[in-house]
């Protein structure tokens, strides 16, 4: 695995600088907007990237929540199981709002039963509190960019940095529950604080649809969405948009596996260390 | 432009600062771990 991080970063440094080529270089100029309009491909993938994250680490959290007893670990599967049956079931039977696609509705509830029962498989109840950990982590991250670049688009396209639109401000409100999620992570020093993390993060992850969603649900200054919602775009900006975002995704699932392995080595010598004290405070050494 | 220029600089240095943050953590780490070592 050692050999392989290196090969990865040297192709996500390529597809990144691809990604930043074509979104200067190669992409059609909007014709309203301008030049600025080109924030978009780094805005729009960082914010679907940021939503993965806090997904990963809403399933990551539950998974550490119910495997602690074998019953609820089962019945959560058949929740999430149901879930994506019901979802895909909904998305072609109930009205949906307009602009929602059903296929993009059906997909997302399949895409979450997947990941769910992927995490399942691969990590274990320690390996899940680690990744919900990291997640989130990287997830305030890619969120502080939406928050960053979102402002520095509006300025001169609607004339104000700021406006408290639902979109914009469920999605600072987004951000400021993961930053307290991390300041509970930090600065707790309870053996419960990853229970009471996960439980917080369950809650905090609501507000990831109501994000989402927002566009659809209520009316908003902010841009209707270009992809599964009705807009149209222009081929060209769509191909700049995927390939970036697939340069921001190889580039989170990089940071997020160092990070990883730097949470497992942290906690290693934070083990090693009690047991050493332990050993000094019996005077066995 | 200046707009645009300043959005993709913020997005590396928000980037770029929390690799060096990781960087950090993982030598103060690689440290305690050569201090164990060495008891």
């Amino acid at each position: 695995m050692k050999r392989v991080f290196p090969i990865l970063a040297i192709l996500t440094a390529l597809l990144l600088s691809y990604g930043l080529y074509l979104a200067l270089v190669v992409a059609p100029t909007e014709q309203t907007m301008g030049d600025v309009q080109r924030i978009f491909y780094y805005h729009v993938p960082s914010a679907w990237t940021a939503f993965l994250l806090f997904s990963l680490n809403f399933l990551a959290s539950i998974q550490y929540l119910v495997r602690r007893n074998p019953f609820s670990d089962r019945l959560a599967s058949v929740v999430v199981i149901a879930i994506a049956v019901l979802t895909c079931i909904g998305a072609y039977v109930v009205t949906l709002p307009e602009g929602v696609e059903k296929s993009a509705v059906a997909t997302t509830g399949i895409g979450i039963a997947l990941l769910y029962f992927g995490i399942r498989k691969f990590f274990s109840e320690q390996g899940t509190d680690i990744l919900a950990l990291v997640t989130a982590e990287v997830g305030v991250v890619f969120c502080t960019v939406v928050l960053v670049t979102g402002p520095l688009w509006a300025r001169p396209v609607w004339g104000i940095w700021w406006t408290w639109d639902i979109r914009l401000t469920s999605t600072l409100v987004l951000w400021l529950i993961y930053l307290s999620y991390l300041m509970l992570r930090r600065f707790s020093d309870s053996g419960q604080t990853p229970v009471l993390a996960a439980a917080l993060a369950v809650f905090g992850a609501l507000d990831v649809p109501l994000v989402y969603f927002s566009i659809w649900i209520f009316r908003t200054q902010h841009p209707q969405p270009v992809i599964g919602g009705g807009g149209s775009i222009d081929p060209r900006m769509l191909h700049v948009l995927l390939i970036n975002w697939l340069a921001f995704l190889s580039f989170a699932g990089l940071v997020c596996w160092s990070r990883y392995r730097l949470e497992v080595l942290q906690r290693e010598v934070e083990e090693a260390q009690a047991l050493d004290s332990l050993a000094d405070a019996r005077g066995t050494r | 432009m200046n707009f645009l220029y300043a959005a993709y600089i913020s997005t590396w240095v928000i980037h770029v600062a929390y690799l060096v943050h990781l960087a950090r953590r993982y030598s103060k780490l690689r440290d305690e771990i050569q201090s164990m070592k060495k008891k």
